[in-house]
This record gives structure tokens, C-alpha cells and sequence, in this order.
């Protein structure tokens, strides 16, 4: 007779014939005490409000539009996964302990204690189940910016040891070695080379002095290492003094990600010290969402005063360089579609540059329906490809995406954004789709037109 | 003093003050706090203009969201244009802020006011309904929700119930319709119908740090 395996209990209390499910993961690090993890997470979630913050956390109508703007509310209905109920605890720890009638709050006993139990459901929230692609925010009839908060609330989360252990882990092995796939200087070095032979491109490396600092992604290096190849053809074809640094050459950001502001800023420290070190007039960004906001939108706030060199995400700087007639490439005879970063289009305003240098490709350019700044995020970013754990949603998610690609009956997908390609490259074999992914700067490299000198 | 006299008089002071001193510590309480320069390098220009763009623009539902909003956006907008013109443009309402203010100013005709009361109310009916059934809103609301509802609602209905009677004296009914403008007033700046002005903090800060990266507001 077989058995059964007994990992799961039988639930004799249950209306119908039941097993209970299984405890849902609740990952924490350290070891505080309770009382310790919620103090840290409301103190850090608190310590850089603004007015712009607090009028949200003040603003809020719940009026639930919020919901249908969200991926993972509108595949599942389920209500947690309203954006605005995300910030729920720390909404509620605002009002009691900083906001303008805290008095009030606390006298009255209005809103409750925030528990480490709250928190812990809660990081199913802030982490699985947000990607930080502020759709929502768009949809706000108050213009709240709610993958704000989630990222502020995220702040708290990581001080108070409540993260997803992947997360955490990827974030820390970051800060260890400089890379979140613990890729190492030298490791780097080797693969540009083994590339400029592969590829038989120069790739310039550790240049003393350069006009241009040129980085690139782990998930590149690791994944897509050909990436390191299309950057060097297109810098090289620009006619740019270049170069990639050993001592800056990691663009992802898994500080930010994370929740850990320092682990942040020493990330950005380390591209913004090596770009002064050469006194780089540019610094271009490899195709990764959430490194365009880590060092365009954020890094000079994290530097403390102006960054004396430019930011462009690649995708900007081949829009430029095209745009000038720096580098021209060959027109191609099929249809495209775009899915843009949410970071770098969205939240980071550069949505024109890829249409530019779609225009340049001439390719029959199918937008998606309400693509652009409206883009259903592929479900990955914000770390979220990162937790196993999160998988089967973030899969529920995509189906989203792929009913937005598929209706353009584009022949070819690309996109400006690794972490996005990852996401795509996991779903497609999770779905066994048809489209894959493709990448923007590895189209582009493949079509440059030689310089005629 | 009679229920009207107490109404007029101390009870709408009282409120009045209330409104005043709670919406500045309210507002004060969050234009005070530190403000960390942002030291990016801008895409556009933000500042104010920026701000009164999205104040402006986020009035309106973008394409995508359409769809899924009509519905409560329709009665929000209902709740609201019927809300202002019954304040505002009802002639005894008016002859009341000419009181303190001194000038006048043209209003709409009674029964147009009566018409757009009602579909305050109605379209207020329908959120409410829409708040209880809705799973999203049903998680999200607390008491604030509920009492916001019911002090704006309680003027409007109170105000209607005037020329109506029932048997009830004129006065008595416009004490209470006082009184119940009183109870929103008083609550207001404590609440979430304090979105009356923080709207134009949420909105405007927005668009400031949005429209100067040249992202979508």
C-alpha cells in the first residue's frame, strides 16, 4: 500500500476533505526582538519624509482605483494586492506617531499597534507582490506616487530584518563583492576579453582618462554577455574616447532594491568615484530599468550635491548618437514591438528614446496597446524575479504581458532592460511562448553601418 | 437663545474657528517638514508650473484607466459639481457669504439647485453602496471613510428637507441644516475631506519631481 508523504496535515476541522496548506514563508534576518524590528522598520520607513510623503500618507481618498491599475491585483482580484494597501501599516504608523493629529490618534487609541505578525504578512506585499512600476501612481486621482512609498516602506522592512531571504541575499552578496552575482573585477575583465575575441571588437579597459565610463549589469556579464560586446561596437562606432573600469563596472543597484539606503549609495559611490577618477563627460548605463533610477534620478542626491558628468541610460545614448549621425544603421524589413522598463520609461522619462532608434532601424514599429508610459510591467522588476517564492504570481502576472504583445502580431520583441529580458526569458519557458525577447542594443549593434573614415 | 440662534451663532463660529485652526495645523504640520534638495540633473523645468499642470491634468482619467473608473469617477464628479453648486450658487447661500464678505455673486435657479442637490445625494448613495460591496474598498475603508460620508451627506439632505417641512417649522429645520453644516465643517480639516486642499500638495508635489524628469504625470 503506498503512503502518502505527510509533509502536509490533514485538517480534521475542515468542512470538506482537507489538507491545511502549507505556512506561508515569512523570511526574517537578525535576531531583535519584536519590539526592536518594528521600531526600526517605522523609524527608517519615517526618517526621510518630506512633504511631499507626508501629503500622501495624509491624502489618500480610498477610493481603490489604485487596484485597477495593478498586475497583480487585476490577474488575481485578490484586494491585499491594492497598491495603496501595501503601505497599509505604515500609513497607519504615520498617522499615530508623526502625523499633524498624532496627539489625537494616540490619545483616542484610533489606530492600532503595528505588529511583527502585520509585518511579516506584509512582506508578502511590499516585496512578492510589487515591482515598483508605478502604474498606479498614474492612476491616482490625488497624483499620489505609491511605488514611492512601497520603496520607503521597503527602507523600514530591511532595517527590521523582514525581507525575502533571496532578496536579502542577493543585496548583501552586492555589497560583499561589488556585483549581486558575486561576479569579481578580474571575472569581469575576462569576459570583455573573451568577447572582444568572440566578437572581435576592441574593448577598451581601465583607460586612465576617458570621455565616456561605460557600464554594464551582472545579469548581462553572467547571462548576456554579448551585451558587453554590442555596448563596445556602438561606443567604438560613436568614435567616443571610452572605456569600462574594473574599479566601476556594476550598474544594478540590490541596495535599492532591497530597502538598504547605505548598501545603495555604496553602490552608486563606486560608478560615480570611478567616472570622476577618468573624468568621464558621460556616464552611459547598460540596458537595466531600475540602474537608470539608482544613478540618474537618485545618485546625485546619494553623492549630496550635482554629478559632474551626464547620466544617459543606452538606450539615450543611442537616440543621440543616431539622432547627430555619430553611428547610422541598416533599415530592417520587419515589425517590432517595444516593452518599456518601467524605470526608464515610466518613472524615468526617457520612453522617446527607443522610438527614436526604432525609427532609425526602420522597422514597421507596433506599439502595444496602451504601451509607452501605460506598459503592464513584465512582473520581474523591482527584485521581484529575484524571490523563488513569488514565482507562480509573477507567472500569473505575465500573462498580462504576453495578451500585450501578442495582439501587435509584431514579428520581433525587444526591449531596453536585462532584468525585464530575464523576466521574459523565464515566463517564456515557464509558458512555452513563442515570442522572445530580443535586445534594443544588441539590434542596434548588429546593424551599424561601418564609418566611412 | 433658540435652537436657530444657537446654531447661527455660537455653533457655526465655533466650527468656523475649527476649520480655520485645524486645516493651518494640518497643513503646517506637513508643509514644515525638511526638504532634501534633489540634485539630479533636471530632464525639463519643474517648479510651479509643473505643479499646476498635474493639479490640472489628473482631474481627468487617462485612457487606460478608463474602463475600469468610469463608474465611481462619474458619481465622484456628480457628488462634487453638486456639492459646489449647492454651497455656492444656491441665492440664500450666496446672500449668506455676501454677509461676510461683501459682495455677491449670480446663482443658479432653485430648481436647478434641487436637481443637482438630489444627484449629490444619489451619486453619493452610490459610493457608498459601491464602498460596502466593493471587496478593494470594503478592505481599504475605515471610520474616516463612513464619517466623511455621512457629515457631507447630512447638509445636503437637511438643506433639501427645508422646503419639504413634514410638519416641522421652518426654523427648526434650518437650525439643523446649520448644525449639520456645522458638524462638517468641524470635521473637515481632521479627516480625509482635508483632500480639499491637501489635493493641490499631492498633485502639485507630483508633478514638480515628475514633470522635471520628463516621466508620465
Amino acid at each position: 500500500m503506498t503512503t502518502v508523504d505527510g509533509r502536509h496535515e490533514l485538517d480534521r476541522e475542515a468542512e470538506r476533505l482537507a489538507y491545511k496548506p502549507p505556512e506561508v514563508r515569512h523570511d526574517k534576518q537578525g535576531d531583535m526582538s519584536d519590539e526592536e524590528r518594528i521600531n526600526q522598520a517605522m523609524h527608517h520607513f519615517v526618517k526621510d519624509f518630506n512633504t511631499q510623503t507626508a501629503s500622501y500618507l495624509d491624502g489618500c481618498l480610498h477610493c481603490g482605483m489604485c487596484a485597477d491599475a495593478c498586475h497583480f491585483h487585476v490577474r488575481t482580484d485578490d484586494p491585499r494586492y491594492t497598491p495603496i494597501w501595501k503601505i497599509e501599516l505604515f500609513k497607519r504608523t504615520y498617522k499615530r506617531q508623526v502625523g499633524p493629529f498624532a496627539f489625537f490618534y494616540r490619545l483616542l487609541g484610533l489606530k492600532r499597534h503595528v505588529t511583527v505578525a502585520d509585518l511579516e504578512e506584509w512582506q508578502h506585499l511590499l516585496y512578492d507582490s510589487c515591482t515598483v512600476c508605478g502604474r498606479c501612481s498614474l492612476v491616482c486621482p490625488m497624483g499620489i506616487d505609491i511605488a514611492g512609498l512601497v520603496s520607503m516602506a521597503r527602507h523600514g522592512m530591511f532595517k527590521a530584518g523582514l525581507i525575502p531571504h533571496e532578496l536579502h541575499e542577493v543585496a548583501k552578496t552586492s555589497a560583499e563583492t561589488g556585483s549581486p552575482l558575486g561576479i569579481s573585477p578580474d571575472k569581469f575583465e575576462e569576459r570583455a576579453e573573451w568577447m572582444a575575441d568572440e566578437h572581435d571588437v576592441d574593448i577598451p579597459m581601465d583607460v586612465e582618462k576617458a570621455d565616456v565610463l561605460a557600464v554594464m549589469s551582472s545579469i548581462e556579464i553572467n547571462k548576456y554577455p554579448q551585451s558587453i560586446a554590442a555596448t563596445a561596437k556602438i561606443l567604438n562606432a560613436s568614435g567616443e574616447s571610452w572605456t569600462f573600469r574594473k574599479d566601476g563596472f556594476e550598474a544594478t543597484n540590490f541596495g535599492m532594491l532591497s530597502g538598504n539606503t547605505e548598501w545603495q549609495k555604496a553602490a552608486s559611490m563606486k560608478l560615480i568615484d570611478a567616472a570622476i577618477k577618468i573624468g568621464a563627460k558621460t556616464l552611459v548605463l547598460p540596458e537595466c530599468g531600475h540602474a537608470y533610477m539608482a544613478l540618474r534620478w537618485m545618485g546625485a542626491n546619494m553623492y549630496g550635491k550635482p554629478l559632474p558628468f551626464k547620466v544617459m541610460h543606452i538606450s539615450e545614448y543611442m537616440a543621440d548618437a543616431l539622432n547627430t549621425g555619430k553611428i547610422k544603421v541598416k533599415k530592417l524589413n520587419k515589425s517590432v514591438t517595444y516593452h518599456d522598463p518601467c524605470q526608464v520609461s515610466r518613472r524615468g522619462g526617457a520612453t522617446q528614446a527607443a522610438r527614436d532608434v526604432l525609427k532609425h532601424l526602420g522597422v514597421d514599429f507596433r506599439e502595444m496597446e496602451y504601451g509607452g508610459d501605460y506598459n503592464w510591467c513584465c512582473g520581474g522588476g523591482g527584485g521581484v524575479v529575484t524571490i523563488k517564492r513569488a514565482d507562480p504570481l509573477r507567472h500569473r502576472v505575465f500573462k498580462l504581458k504576453m495578451d500585450q504583445v501578442e495582439k501587435t502580431e509584431a514579428d520581433e520583441l525587444l526591449s531596453s532592460c536585462a532584468n525585464c529580458r530575464q523576466s521574459f526569458d523565464d515566463s517564456q519557458a515557464h509558458f512555452n511562448w513563442d515570442y522572445t525577447m530580443g535586445s534594443l542594443m544588441e539590434t542596434v549593434a548588429e546593424n551599424l553601418e561601418e564609418r566611412k573614415s | 437663545m433658540d435652537l436657530l440662534d444657537f446654531a447661527k451663532g455660537p455653533a457655526l463660529q465655533v466650527a468656523a474657528y475649527i476649520l480655520v485652526a485645524g486645516s493651518i495645523w494640518r497643513l503646517v504640520g506637513i508643509l514644515l517638514l525638511k526638504e532634501k534638495p534633489d540634485y539630479s540633473e533636471p530632464r525639463q523645468s519643474g517648479g510651479l508650473l509643473a505643479a499646476l499642470k498635474v493639479i490640472y491634468t489628473r482631474s481627468f482619467t487617462a485612457a487606460p484607466f478608463k474602463r475600469a473608473t468610469m463608474y465611481p469617477k462619474m458619481m465622484a464628479y456628480v457628488m462634487h459639481i453638486g456639492l459646489f453648486a449647492v454651497v455656492f450658487l444656491f441665492v440664500p447661500h450666496i446672500m449668506f457669504f455676501e454677509g461676510f464678505l461683501g459682495f455677491e455673486w449670480p446663482g443658479l435657479p432653485n430648481s436647478v439647485i434641487f436637481f443637482l442637490g438630489v444627484a449629490a445625494i444619489v451619486s453619493g448613495i452610490a459610493l457608498l453602496v459601491r464602498r460596502i460591496t466593493n471587496p478593494v474598498l470594503r478592505l481599504i475603508s475605515n471610520f474616516d471613510d463612513y464619517f466623511s460620508w455621512f457629515v457631507t451627506v447630512l447638509p445636503l439632505v437637511t438643506g433639501l428637507l427645508i422646503p419639504v417641512r413634514m410638519g416641522f417649522r421652518y426654523e427648526t429645520l434650518l437650525a439643523i441644516h446649520i448644525l449639520s453644516v456645522a458638524l462638517l465643517l468641524t470635521w473637515l480639516p481632521f479627516g480625509k475631506l482635508g483632500h480639499t486642499f491637501l489635493v493641490f500638495i499631492t498633485r502639485g508635489t507630483t508633478g514638480m519631481v515628475f514633470e522635471r524628469r520628463g516621466a508620465k504625470t
